[in-house]
C-alpha cells in the first residue's frame, strides 16, 4: 500500500520530514540532487524519534547518509545501515514521487512496490 | 633521437647548461655521451643565490643537483678556446680537441665593467662568481697594504644600483663595510621599478644604513700609494664626489659571453648575443646557444634564469627528440629578490606600457610600501611592482593575463588593511602559472600534491613537503619565489595531514570563513562547487562541514548582505545546514523533545516576565530549571508546540535566548554598585550592553561572557570566554577562560578601559576569533595557540598592529545593524512555521515516543532506551 506524504516541493532539499505510514515514523528525505529516501524515524541507538531531523549528506563514494542529531550517527539511507555498527539498521522504505507526490510504502523489497505503477491521482491524507 | 646528434658537447656549466644536460638525460639521452666544459674551477652552483655565501661560507650549499646519471663527462676548470665549425670540433684553453655532433654554447655573460681610469686596481672586483665572493671577503678582512698596514678595510662602493648591484651593496654591508651604491639612473633598479617604486625602496634601503647616490656617474677610481683603491670619484649634476672606497664592486650590468660565437663567425646581435631561433638553434644546424649569451627568437637577451632554463628545456627537447613543442619564444620577466631585507617583485608589464593600459598604486611613505599593478582596458591584469610587501607576488603574477577576481585596489591594499583582499594561491585557476622558473601551473602542482598525499606510508600522516613537489614537477626549484604559494597549496589540498575540515573541504573553517567573506559566497552549494568536493562527484557534504558552513554564513550575514536585510539562519539553503537545535531554534533533549531559553539579558528579569515563564511552562506542561547563565530553561516541549511557546513569549516581550547556537549565550553579572556595597561599577547595565550588543552573533562555538562589579568577582568572570571586571577606574578585560571540563582561568587582556574602548576590544577579540577558530574551538584553545601568544593577541587587538581593527569591528558593527530576533522572524513566516509539525501528514497527531513521567512535583522523559 503506498501512503501519500507530501507534495514533492513540500520537501526542503537536504532536509527530511517525519511522516505516519501505516501508523509508523517514517523519516523521509529529499536530498540535494532531487532523490528520495525513506527509512525509519526512530533512532535504535536513543529511542527518540529523530531521524527526519538530521543532516543529509554523500560520502566520497557517494553514499547518502542521514546524521542522527542525537548522537550523531550515521546511516546510509539507501541500505538504513549505521555506518559505523553495521549490525545496526534502520528500516527501509519504497519511496515514489508521481504527479508532484511524495508516496512512501512499508516494504521496500516488495515487488508490488519496486514495480508498482501509480495510475491514481493521489489524494493527501492530512 | 637522431643519431646525427648523439653526441653533445655542452661550453658552460652554469644553471642554464646544468638545466640543459639534467633534461636532456630526462630525454633518455645517453649520459656518455654529453660532455660539459665549465671554465669556473668547481661543479655547477646557484647563482641567483650567490649572496647567501655570504650566509654560511661554504660553497657546497650553492650546488646543484648532481646529474641523474653519473656518466656526464664534466670538465671543471676547463675553458674552451675555439671552434671549428667545419670540422665540427671544439679546442679547450689546453689544445684538446673533441669533436661535436651538436655543441651547445650556454656561457653566459660577463660582467660590464666601465672603462674609468684605474677600473683594473686592486681592490676592484665584479660580482658574478663564487671566485668574485671569496676574493671579496677575503680582500675586505686583510689590512690594507700600505707600509704601515693598520688600517682595516671600512668602505664599500657598488657601481651599478640594479638587481645584481643591491645584492653586492648587502654583501658589502655584511662583511661590515660602510656601503655606498652609486646608480647612473635617476633611481635604483631601473629596468624594474618605477619612480614611485624606487623611493619605497630607496627609503628602505636608507634605513639600513647604505648610502645612495643617484644619478651619479662613476668618473674614476682613485688609487693610494700602493696602487689600490682608496675612494672613488663620481659626478652628480656639477657637483663632483668623492666617496671613500677600500673596495670597489662594479655590478653596472652584463654583456652575453658571445665571443666564441663571435670567432667561430655565427651571427651576433647588435648589443651581443648569439643569433637564435625558438628552438634555440643557431644558423648552424649543429649549434645551439641558450641563456644569457643568446639572443632570443623574440630579439631579446634574457638576463634571468627562468628564460633560461625555458630555452634550456626547448633545445634538450629538441635536440635528444627533435621535438618542437617547447620552443621558446619569448618569457616573462618577473622577478621577487629580498634585498637588504626589502623585498621587491616587479612582473608582467611592470611600467603599463602596453595599449591603453592604466594602473592602480598603493602607497605608504610611512611603512615604506610601494603596491602598483597595471591593467588592460579590457580589466586583465597586466603587471606590477611591489616594493616593501610583495608577500602575494606568487599570486599576483600569477594572474597576469587573467581577469582578477577582485578589483585591483581592493588586490593592492595590504594584507588585514578594511577591504583588503588576498587572494592566496588557493584562489588562482587550474591554468595559472605558479612557478615561473619551470613553468608549472597550479594544477599541474596540485596533482601532484594528490598523488604524493595519496602515497602516504601512514607514518608520517601522507605529509607532503614542497621539495617532493619539487622532485616531481621541478617547480620551486628555481628562483624559490613561488615556494610559499605552494606551501599554502599543500595545506589547502589536505596534503599537510588532516588539517581539512572534513572529506568534503581540505580547508579549515578559517580557510573557508576567509573563502567566504572574500568571494561574497552566500550559499552552501557555491563554496562546495568552487572549494569542496563537488567538483570531483562528492555534490553532498556531511553533518561536520554542513553546520560549520552554515555559522560560517550566518557571521558573516550582516556583512554579506551589503545594505539588504539579513539573511535569517533558517532562509533558504541555509536551513537544511543547520543542526536540529538550529534548525528548530531550540535544544533537542534526549527523548526527542526540546527545551526552550528566552534570553534574559544580565539575568535581570522584571516579576511580571517572570510570571509569563511561569505560566507558559504550566499551561504547556515544562520542567523549569535555573540555568548557570542566570535564566530559566524550560524542558519538554514537543516540536508542534514550540510557535505556540514562542508566540507567547514573544508577545510578552521576550526574545531567542540562542541557547540552541554556536553564538553568545549569556552575560552573567553580580548586582554591581547600584546595590552591592562594594561594587565600584554598575555591572548589570554593562552585562545588559554587552548582552544586547553580542546576542545572535554565530560563531565557532559557544560564547559565555560575566560582568564582575568589583575585584570580588561574584559573576566568576575569569572562567568566561570574555570576563570583564570593574576598577576604580574602569574596567579590566579578560579573554579565553572556560569552566568544563578543561577550566582554564582567562588571560587578563586589558586593563582599566573605558567603556568605549572595552566594546572596542570585544568587538576586536570576537572578530578574530570568528575569523580564525577552527570549527568548535573554544576561545580558550584558540587563545592558548594563538601564533605568538597573549603579546601578539594584545598588539593585534589593542595596538592594532596588524592594521585590522576597523575590517573586525566592521563584522560586529554589520551584525549589530542588521540582528533580528530569530523566532520573531519565524513567527511571521508560514513556510518557517510548516517545520515544526510532527509528521507531514498529521500535523497535530501526537509523537508517541515523547512521553513524560512525574518527578519532584514536574515531569522527566519516559525513555523507552539510554545511548546503547
Amino acid at each position: 500500500m503506498w501512503t501519500a506524504v507530501c507534495k514533492y516541493s513540500q520537501l526542503e532539499p537536504g532536509r527530511g520530514v517525519a511522516a505516519l505510514v501505516e501508523g509508523e515514523a517514517v523519516a523521509v528525505f529529499r536530498l540535494r540532487d532531487g532523490s528520495l529516501y525513506a527509512v525509519g524515524n526512530l533512532d535504535p541507538f536513543c529511542g527518540a524519534s529523530v531521524i527526519s531531523r538530521g543532516i543529509t549528506g554523500m560520502r566520497g563514494d557517494g553514499t547518502a547518509t542521514v546524521a542522527s542529531p542525537m548522537y550523531k550517527d550515521v546511516f546510509d539511507l539507501a541500505t538504513g545501515v549505521a555506518l559505523d555498527a553495521p549490525d545496526v539498521r534502520l528500516p527501509v522504505f519504497a519511496v515514489r514521487r508521481h504527479r508532484g507526490v511524495v508516496w512512501v510504502a512499508p516494504d521496500v523489497t516488495s515487488q508490488t512496490a519496486a514495480g508498482a505503477e501509480l495510475l491514481t491521482e493521489p489524494t493527501l491524507v492530512t | 633521437m637522431s643519431p646525427s646528434q648523439r653526441t653533445v658537447l655542452v661550453v658552460g656549466h652554469g644553471m642554464v647548461g646544468h638545466r640543459f644536460v639534467s633534461s636532456l638525460l630526462e630525454h633518455g639521452h645517453p649520459a656518455p655521451d654529453v660532455t660539459v666544459f665549465g671554465a669556473e674551477d668547481r661543479p655547477a652552483y646557484d647563482r641567483v643565490r650567490l649572496s647567501s655565501w655570504f650566509e654560511d661560507r661554504d660553497p657546497a650549499s650553492l650546488r646543484l643537483e648532481p646529474y641523474s646519471d653519473g656518466g656526464v663527462e664534466v670538465l671543471s676548470g676547463v675553458a674552451v678556446a675555439g671552434v671549428d665549425r667545419a670540422a665540427r670540433t671544439v679546442t679547450t684553453a689546453d689544445g684538446d680537441v673533441r669533436g661535436y655532433d651538436t655543441l651547445v654554447l650556454a656561457t653566459g655573460s660577463r660582467p660590464f665593467v666601465p672603462p674609468v681610469e684605474n677600473h683594473q686596481a686592486p681592490g676592484c672586483f665584479v660580482y658574478r662568481t663564487l671566485d668574485d665572493v671569496e676574493a671579496i671577503a677575503a680582500y675586505a678582512a686583510e689590512p690594507d697594504r700600505t707600509p704601515t698596514p693598520t688600517r682595516a678595510r671600512t668602505t664599500g662602493v657598488v657601481v651599478g644600483g640594479g638587481l645584481l648591484g643591491l645584492e653586492a651593496a648587502k654583501a658589502l654591508t655584511s662583511l661590515g663595510l660602510k656601503t655606498t651604491v652609486v646608480e647612473f639612473a635617476p633611481r635604483l633598479m631601473p629596468l624594474q621599478v618605477d619612480d614611485g617604486g624606487a623611493a619605497a625602496l630607496q627609503a628602505r634601503i636608507a634605513e639600513l644604513g647604505v648610502t645612495l647616490h643617484t644619478g651619479t656617474r662613476l668618473d674614476k677610481v682613485v688609487v693610494g700609494e700602493d696602487g689600490a683603491a682608496t675612494a672613488v670619484q663620481a659626478v652628480r649634476g656639477d657637483d663632483v664626489l668623492a666617496i671613500e672606497a677600500d673596495l670597489v664592486v662594479f655590478a653596472a650590468g652584463v654583456r652575453p659571453e658571445d665571443s666564441l660565437a663571435r670567432a667561430a663567425g655565427l651571427d651576433v646581435g647588435e648589443r651581443g648575443g648569439i643569433v637564435v631561433d625558438s628552438l634555440c638553434r643557431t644558423e648552424d644546424r649543429h649549434i645551439y646557444a641558450i641563456g644569457e649569451c643568446a639572443l632570443a627568437a623574440d630579439g631579446r637577451v634574457y638576463g634571468l634564469v627562468a628564460p633560461g632554463y625555458q630555452m634550456a628545456e626547448a633545445a634538450a627537447a629538441h635536440i635528444a627528440k627533435e621535438a618542437e613543442d617547447r620552443a621558446f619564444t619569448g618569457a616573462d620577466t618577473s622577478t621577487k629578490l629580498k634585498l637588504l631585507g626589502v623585498e621587491v617583485a616587479s612582473f608582467g608589464d611592470a611600467f603599463g606600457v602596453g595599449d591603453g593600459a592604466t594602473s592602480a598604486t598603493y602607497s605608504d611613505s610611512r611603512r615604506r610600501v610601494y603596491r602598483k599593478l597595471t591593467i588592460a582596458p579590457d580589466g586583465r591584469l597586466l603587471g606590477g611592482i611591489l616594493v616593501g610587501d610583495a608577500e602575494d607576488y606568487g599570486t599576483l603574477r600569477a594572474l597576469v593575463g587573467e581577469q582578477p577576481p577582485a578589483a585591483p585596489e581592493a588586490l593592492l591594499l595590504p594584507a588585514g588593511t578594511a577591504g583588503a583582499v588576498s587572494i592566496g594561491p588557493c584562489g588562482l585557476p587550474d591554468s595559472a602559472v605558479l612557478c615561473s622558473c619551470h613553468n608549472v601551473t597550479k594544477g599541474a602542482i596540485c596533482t601532484a600534491i594528490h598523488d604524493l598525499a595519496g602515497q602516504g606510508d601512514g607514518q608520517d600522516d601522507g605529509e607532503v613537503t614542497p621539495k617532493q613537489i619539487g622532485g616531481c614537477t621541478k617547480a620551486g626549484t628555481g628562483c624559490g619565489s613561488c615556494v610559499t604559494s605552494i606551501k599554502a597549496l599543500i595545506k589547502a589540498e589536505g596534503g599537510g595531514g588532516s588539517s581539512g575540515l572534513c572529506e568534503h573541504f581540505s580547508q579549515t573553517r578559517s580557510e573557508l570563513y576567509t573563502i567566504v567573506r572574500r568571494d561574497h559566497i552566500t550559499g552552501y552549494a557555491e563554496l562546495l562547487a568552487k572549494h569542496g568536493t563537488a567538483a570531483k562527484g562528492v555534490t553532498d557534504g556531511c553533518d561536520v562541514c554542513k553546520p560549520a558552513v552554515g555559522s560560517i554564513l550566518a557571521s558573516l550575514g550582516g556583512l554579506l548582505a551589503e545594505g539588504e536585510a539579513k539573511p535569517h539562519v533558517l532562509d533558504g539553503g541555509q536551513a537544511a545546514l543547520q543542526d536540529t537545535n538550529d534548525h528548530v531554534l531550540a535544544n533537542l533533549q534526549r527523548n526527542g523533545s526540546y527545551s526552550v531559553v528566552p534570553r534574559i539579558p544580565g539575568g535581570e528579569i522584571t516579576p511580571d516576565k517572570l510570571i509569563v515563564i511561569g505560566e507558559v511552562a504550566r499551561d504547556f506542561g515544562l520542567y523549569t530549571k535555573i540555568t548557570g547563565g542566570q535564566r530559566i530553561d524550560m524542558f519538554g516541549a514537543r516540536m508542534a508546540d514550540l510557535p505556540k511557546i514562542w508566540q507567547r513569549l514573544v508577545d510578552a516581550g521576550f526574545e531567542s535566548g540562542h541557547a540552541y547556537g554556536k553564538a553568545l549565550r549569556t552575560v552573567k553579572s553580580c548586582v554591581g554598585s547600584t546595590w552591592c556595597r562594594y561594587g565600584v561599577q554598575d555591572s548589570v547595565k554593562m552585562a545588559i550592553d554587552l548582552e544586547l550588543r553580542y546576542r545572535g552573533l554565530r560563531a565557532p562555538h559557544k560564547i559565555k561572557m560575566a560582568v564582575s562589579g568589583c575585584a570580588r568577582e561574584c559573576a566568576e568572570a575569569q572562567s568566561k570566554d570574555v570576563g570583564v571586571i570593574a576598577t576604580e577606574r574602569g574596567w579590566n578585560l579578560y579573554v579565553g577562560g572556560n569552566g568544563g571540563a578543561r577550566p582554564r582561568h582567562a588571560d587578563l587582556l586589558a586593563t582599566d578601559l573605558d567603556e568605549a574602548a572595552l566594546i572596542r576590544t570585544i568587538d576586536r577579540f570576537l572578530a578574530l576569533y570568528i575569523a580564525q577558530a577552527d570549527r568548535l574551538e573554544r576561545t580558550a584553545t584558540w587563545v592558548e595557540r594563538y601564533e605568538g601568544g597573549l603579546d601578539r593577541l594584545r598588539s593585534v587587538l589593542i595596538d592594532d598592529v596588524e592594521d585590522r581593527g576597523a575590517e573586525l569591528e566592521g563584522l560586529i558593527t554589520a551584525h549589530v545593524e542588521a540582528y533580528t530576533d530569530e523566532w520573531r522572524a519565524v513567527l511571521e513566516d508560514p513556510v518557517k512555521l510548516a517545520r515544526f509539525a510532527t509528521f507531514v501528514n498529521a500535523p497535530q497527531a501526537p509523537d508517541p515516543t515523547v512521553a513524560f513521567v512525574p518527578e519532584r512535583g514536574q515531569i522527566k522523559p519516559l525513555l523507552t532506551l539510554g545511548r546503547r
